[in-house]
């Protein structure tokens, strides 16, 4: 039987995985696809959550799934603007790499 | 619910392309693990009944959020990436911070009563959770869906704005 447990591990290893990368590497590309890695890790414990919540007429509860919804289009946004800033940064300094981006290191 | 060793294998799809996300250096082979990964996950939400949040899982990140990683990725014309100099004291800290977090969590796991049961049966059929959902965002959260839309608007217009030619 697969528990609750199982599904809020699964997400807490995804989020682990996407921490890790965001914190090693040195390309802001992988960095972005990091950050949706936990993005999705928390839409997938909440889902479960979710799911978990049975209410009397027998539905799962719906808020968190509108939650999903909401995180969903915000990620979306977000790596539209964010791919924007990297092709801005890009045509000026003409690298990726974040070691080379120390224009605002005090 | 889905049997017990199709969520094992999904769940392993997902976490093992996830980790080919951070390892790969090649981000073209990074992308397109990313879209593996969320394919598990979008079986995943499936798995808990939401049927809506899985479709809507494969149709932005599969149909137009990796098009726009693609697109910037072969814009930008970046190649593996060249092994530098690594600073071992800022990796092995990353290393740390995540996994304290991890333990921290499955410490929590642990502990939470809740974490041990199994999901109790859906005595009607969800398939329609699309009404469902789109009845909750229309009455309850119909100011927030509104903020959204305006939010997605702003987004654009600063995409625009930003991936302009400067006029010097």
């Amino acid at each position: 039987m697969v528990t609750l447990g199982d599904y809020l591990l699964v997400s807490a290893l995804l989020f682990t995985i996407g921490f890790a990368g965001a914190m090693l590497r040195r390309n802001i590309i992988v960095i972005l696809m990091s950050l949706e890695l936990m993005l999705n890790a928390a839409n997938l414990s909440l889902v479960a959550f979710s799911r978990f919540h049975v209410d009397r007429a027998g539905l799962p509860n719906y808020n968190a799934q509108v939650f999903v919804f909401f995180i969903i289009t915000v990620a979306a946004a977000e790596v539209a603007v964010g791919l924007a800033l990297i092709v801005a940064l890009y045509r000026s300094r003409q690298t990726t790499h974040v070691e080379d981006l120390t224009g605002l290191k005090f | 619910m889905m049997a017990p060793w199709l969520f094992w294998i999904f769940a392993l799809l997902m976490l093992i392309f996830g980790a080919a996300v951070v390892i790969n250096r090649n981000p073209v082979a990074s992308a397109l693990s990313l879209v593996v990964s969320f394919l598990g996950l979008s079986a995943l939400f499936i798995s808990l009944d939401a049927f809506f949040i899985g479709i809507i899982q494969i149709l932005v990140y599969a149909g137009a959020v990796m098009v726009l990683f693609l697109f910037i990725i072969m814009l930008l014309d970046l190649r593996a990436e060249k092994l530098r100099r690594i600073n071992w004291i800022a990796s092995a800290g990353g290393i740390v911070v995540a996994l304290a977090f991890f333990i921290q969590v499955s410490y929590v796991v642990g502990h939470l009563k809740a974490a041990s049961q199994g999901f109790p049966p859906l005595p009607k059929s969800t398939g329609d959770d699309v009404r469902n959902i789109g009845l909750l965002l229309f009455t309850n959260y119909n100011l927030p869906f509104q903020i959204i839309g305006v939010l997605v608007l702003v987004a654009t217009v600063g995409v625009i704005v930003l991936s302009r030619k400067e006029s010097r």
